[in-house]
């Protein structure tokens, strides 16, 4: 294709990604490098139905003028990375200097919400997507050998917790698991515990929320390896049959490493889909035991005083996250390419 | 309702009033409201509606989530809504950015008869109509608590005794239900505590904070003791969860918003024995203090900066036709109403008992609702033991101070 033909060709899509990709991230980055305004302060007496006071109030003429001389705030650099509602350098320096050991100097960096945050997101990406990825093969073989009246009901069956919006799902098994619920007081009566709560004890949080987390996850790879099932060669797994492979060596021999394309797809989507877990935490109202980087996010945009700028830090921080995560699959990738061009 | 029977029934509300007849006496504008959903705000929505008619129009959006709409809406010019109904703590932002203009105009022409107790004044200016007030108090059940052998409790560490108490007589195992959901909630909690110990949030004159110290400390270990006697849950308790175990019969005592009052004594959703046996009282005071620990709100109107004047003098005489006699008449039961007509019923004994106690208002101070959000992510380490109260207070002060320096309060 000639270089002409081929830029108008990608015009289009080039001139969306620009508009709603490079833009948007170039907007979040200029936003995290600037802080607001110094408010000027004033005190005035404030008076309504209960009784008059003396309070500091916000002289608005004066910061509008501010604000109209720079629009975008006080260019702060990366300080608003290094606070303590982010990397939290300075904290993070000072319990190293002063830890007695490995233990504390962990958990005076678990007591940093970014720290705190980052140490859920991690756990729960790196638990879940192998997880996800075990079930869905697992559904996708039972499936895959069930007779042909049984595959369709199966089938709808299994891709019923995607079909679910991931809020209202969690919202349902919330309530399922509270200590008044059916799943919750089934397992009080399992355990013998009528103290046991889901809700209450960190760890337990966690492990409801991984479930959950797994649950909802497991059908999307399922229909990608069941779609992969289908273009199993019949003739190796004929040849692997007269060799006298059991069903597990025809698995472990000819089928999974047919698969190993579509695992490779699956691990960059869930590591991306998981890495910015969210929906579960509000709909379990888990943000007490189990905070994520987007829940941050989210906390920063939804209180009474929205603060931009450091939701646009940990937004920047989220991103680099995700390239980090995301880079061996990335660079295999990319050494599988350039193997095939060579 | 016919567009006819509307306009005779605007009419009759008009004449009654002083200047209430088809578009309540006005020549034209676009009213649109922004608030609050409960049963009172709806009222005056309601109320506002009968203006519309001969070129005004009236819309409203009522949602939970106005404070976070608010800001957006407002900044936008013109406004996306012409008035809003806010509260003494969500009107701080729209103060902070100049998004409300004064009424004191508006008010000589069209609120001659509002009360001089609903006006709302900063620096001398009016910027806010209050219409009802709200309080956190306390609700208790009589039969459980005859049946432990303790008196209503009036303090605290009243409400902790009779909590054992009734424990000790194996009549309930978690007595005590609060708002305690990590977050805006549970912070809601450690201001009411703290101002009942008679603390202060800010070093005087500054935004410095000033939480960690003795008072918080205190707040800390009453607000402890207090979740001891509640649900293991109660980090996910917010006013629908407290209300529902309520309801359901599994808290003896709970200390709730009192708008929550008409959806606990109505005939819905609990038994007979639960609702006669419910008294609403005023809040408890705490560690010797002399002063309920919680906080007075009060929910009025506010009108855009960004809206023309022709439409801001519409939403105003609107919204006044919203809280005028009739509706606060008609819809008695549904507030704690500031405005005229209103007769107190069991409903507001709670909220009226806890206004006569002397109770402050939330601060209405710009930098507060920054303390607020440090306030619920920092405390629930330490309710679950996990980290010391001075510890959880230092966090409190460092997490606020890092929002503080952002927003420009703090260098």
């Amino acid at each position: 294709m000639r270089h002409k033909t081929f830029f108008w060709f990608i015009l289009p899509s080039l001139a969306a990604m620009i508009l709603f990709i490079a833009l948007p991230l170039a907007s979040v980055v200029i936003q995290s490098l600037h802080i607001e305004h110094e408010q000027v302060i004033v005190t005035t007496e404030n008076c309504g139905p209960f009784g008059c006071t003396e309070e500091s109030s916000v002289d608005t003429e004066a910061t509008a003028a501010l604000r109209a001389e720079q629009p975008l705030g006080r260019f702060a650099g990366l300080t608003t990375y290094f606070d303590r509602g982010h990397l939290a350098t300075a904290e993070v320096a000072e319990a190293w200097r002063s830890r007695d050991s490995l233990g504390g100097f962990f958990s005076e960096l678990y007591n940093l919400p970014f720290y705190k945050a980052l140490a859920f997101t991690l756990t729960y990406t790196f638990l879940v997507t192998p997880l996800v990825i075990l079930l869905g093969l697992m559904i996708a073989l039972g499936v895959n050998r069930l007779t042909p009246v049984l595959k369709g009901p199966t089938i709808f069956v299994s891709l019923l917790p995607m079909i679910i919006t991931p809020l209202i799902g969690s919202l349902i098994l919330f309530w399922m698991i509270d200590a008044q619920g059916v799943i919750g007081k089934n397992l009080q009566w399992l355990f013998d515990d009528p103290d046991l709560s889901l809700k209450a004890s960190p760890v337990l949080t966690w492990i409801t929320l991984m479930v959950y987390g797994v649950w909802s996850s497991a059908p999307f790879a399922f229909v990608v390896f069941y779609a992969g099932l289908q273009t199993v060669n019949s003739d190796s797994l004929e040849a692997a049959m007269i060799d006298g492979a059991t069903r597990w060596q025809r698995i472990r021999y000819v089928v999974i490493p047919h698969l190993s394309p579509l695992v490779v797809f699956i691990s960059l989507i869930q590591l991306m889909d998981n890495f910015r877990v969210f929906e579960p935490i509000v709909g379990f109202s888990a943000q007490a035991n189990a905070t994520s980087l987007s829940y941050i996010i989210f906390a920063d945009m939804r209180s009474d005083i929205t603060r931009f700028n450091s939701a646009a830090a940990t937004s920047v921080l989220t991103v680099i996250g995700v390239a980090i995560l995301l880079s061996p699959v990335l660079v295999r990738t990319w050494r599988d390419f350039k193997g095939k061009a060579a | 309702m016919s567009i006819k029977s509307k306009f005779i029934l605007s009419a009759a509300a008009v004449f009654m009033g002083s200047t209430a007849y088809a578009g309540c006496g006005l020549s034209g504008g676009n009213v649109s409201i922004l608030g609050n959903e409960f049963a009172a705000i709806q009222a005056v929505a309601e109320g506002a509606k009968q203006c519309a008619g001969g070129g005004v129009t009236v819309e409203s959006n009522l949602n939970k989530d106005y404070r976070e709409l608010q800001v957006a809406a407002l900044t936008a010019n013109p406004a996306q809504y012409t008035t809003v109904t806010t509260t003494n703590a969500a009107i701080v932002p729209l103060l902070n950015s100049d998004l409300i203009r004064p009424l004191d105009d508006l008010i000589a022409k069209h609120g001659q008869h509002l009360s001089k107790n609903q006006m709302i004044t900063v620096d001398g200016k009016v910027m806010a109509v209050a219409f009802m007030a709200n309080a956190q108090h306390l609700f208790i059940r009589e039969d459980i608590l005859k049946a432990a052998g303790v008196e209503a409790p009036k303090t605290y560490e009243e409400v902790i005794a009779a909590g054992k108490a009734i424990q000790e007589a194996g009549l309930m195992q978690y007595p005590f239900a609060t708002t305690s959901q990590t977050g805006w909630n549970l912070a809601q909690e450690f201001v009411n505590m703290y101002l009942g110990h008679g603390g202060s949030f800010f070093k005087p004159g500054t935004a410095e904070p000033n939480v960690n110290n003795e008072t918080g400390v205190a707040a800390l270990n009453t607000l402890k003791e207090l979740v001891s006697l509640s649900n293991p849950d109660y980090l996910t308790f917010d006013s629908n969860a407290v209300q529902s175990s309520w309801e359901a019969g599994d808290v003896a005592m709970a200390h709730l918003w009192g708008s929550r009052g008409t959806g606990i004594l109505d005939d819905e959703g609990s038994t007979a024995e639960i609702v006669s046996n419910t008294a609403l009282i005023s809040s408890p005071t705490v560690g010797g203090g002399s002063t309920p620990a919680s906080t007075l709100w009060w929910d009025g109107f506010v009108i855009a900066s960004n809206a023309s004047d022709e439409d801001a003098e519409a939403s105003f005489v609107a919204m006044v036709n919203g809280i005028s006699p009739e509706v606060v008449k008609a819809n008695n039961d549904a507030a704690v109403w500031l405005a005229e007509g209103y007769e107190p019923s069991p409903a507001s004994a709670g909220v009226a008992a806890t206004a006569t106690g002397g109770t402050k208002p939330y601060p209405m101070i710009p930098f507060m609702g920054l303390m607020h959000t440090a306030l619920g992510s920092e405390l629930t380490e330490f309710l679950q033991g996990s980290e010391s109260a001075e510890q959880a207070l230092a966090d409190v002060e460092a997490s606020y101070v890092a929002a503080a320096k952002e927003k420009g309060f703090l260098n």
